[in-house]
C-alpha cells in the first residue's frame, strides 16, 4: 500500500483557473485565430491588404467584435504563457517580479491600444 | 542567469524525452514567437488611426520577400501551437490516451503538415512568380 501523503494546499485557486483558461481560450483561438490566419494569409493574401481592406472589414460591427475577441483572447493567452516561462526560468525573485510586472504593463497598454483602434476607427 | 548556473539548458538537451520533449520545446518557442508578433501586429494596426498614408507606408514590411518568409514562420508557429495545444488538451481530459502519447505526436505532425504545406506554398509562390 502506498503511504498517504499530505497534499500541499494552494492559498488560492488562481493557478487552477489559469490552467483552465489556457485550455478554453486555446480551443477558442484554434477556431478564431486559425480562421483569421487562413482568411488574411491564404485567402486574401497579405500582399493585397491595404487601408481599404481594413476599412471595409471594420465597416461591419461583426468584424470589430470578432477582432476584439481575437485581441483579448490571444493577448491574455500569450501573456499568461509568458508568465509561465518567466516562472520556469527566472529564479531570482527580484528579476522575476520585475519581468512579470513588465508583462502586465505591456498587457494593459496593448489591450488598450488594440481596443481603442478597433472601436474608434473611422474610414 | 540563475537558469544558466543550474545547467538547465545543457541538462535539457541531454534529456532524452524524444517526441514529448521536442514538441514541448517547440510549443514554447512558437508561443513566444507568436506573442512577439502579436505585439508588433497590434502596433501596426494601431497606426491605421494615423491615416491611410502612414499605415500604407508601413506595409512594405510585410510585402517584401523577407516579410513573406517571416509570414511562413508565423503560419508555422500558429498552426503548430494550435495543433499541439489540441493534443495537450486531449491528453489532459482523456488521460487514458497517455499510453499512446508518442504515436499521438506523429498523428499531430501529419495533421499539421496537411494544413501547413499548402498555405506555405501559397504564401511563398509570389516571390518566385514575381506577382
Amino acid at each position: 500500500m502506498l503511504a498517504q501523503r499530505r497534499r500541499a494546499m494552494p492559498s488560492s485557486n488562481f493557478e487552477l483557473y489559469a490552467w483552465f483558461f489556457m485550455r478554453v481560450s486555446g480551443v477558442i483561438l484554434l477556431l478564431i485565430a486559425v480562421f483569421h490566419l487562413m482568411l488574411m494569409h491564404a485567402s486574401i493574401g497579405v500582399g493585397n491588404i491595404d487601408f481599404d481592406t481594413i476599412a471595409g472589414r471594420w465597416g461591419s460591427p461583426f468584424w470589430r467584435v470578432y477582432d476584439f475577441f481575437l485581441l483579448a483572447f490571444a493577448l491574455t493567452h500569450g501573456i499568461n504563457g509568458a508568465r509561465y516561462v518567466t516562472d520556469d526560468y527566472i529564479h531570482a525573485q527580484g528579476w522575476r517580479v520585475t519581468v512579470k510586472a513588465l508583462l502586465y504593463v505591456v498587457y494593459a497598454i496593448f489591450i488598450g491600444m488594440g481596443a481603442y483602434i478597433i472601436f474608434t476607427f473611422k474610414a | 542567469m540563475a537558469a544558466a548556473s543550474d545547467g538547465t539548458l545543457l541538462q535539457g538537451l541531454r534529456y532524452k524525452g524524444r517526441e514529448g520533449q521536442w514538441s514541448w520545446l517547440l510549443h514554447r518557442v512558437a508561443g513566444l514567437g507568436v506573442l512577439l508578433f502579436l505585439v508588433l501586429h497590434i502596433f501596426d494596426i494601431f497606426l491605421i488611426g494615423f491615416g491611410r498614408t502612414t499605415f500604407e507606408e508601413l506595409l512594405f514590411l510585410y510585402h517584401s520577400p523577407l516579410g513573406r518568409l517571416f509570414e511562413v514562420f508565423l503560419i508555422f508557429a500558429v498552426l503548430f501551437h494550435a495543433v499541439n495545444g489540441l493534443r495537450i488538451i486531449i491528453l489532459d481530459f482523456w488521460p487514458g490516451l497517455m499510453e499512446h502519447q508518442q504515436r499521438l505526436v506523429w498523428v499531430e505532425v501529419v495533421v499539421f503538415l496537411i494544413i501547413f504545406l499548402p498555405v506555405a506554398v501559397i504564401t511563398l509562390s509570389p516571390i518566385f512568380t514575381g506577382a
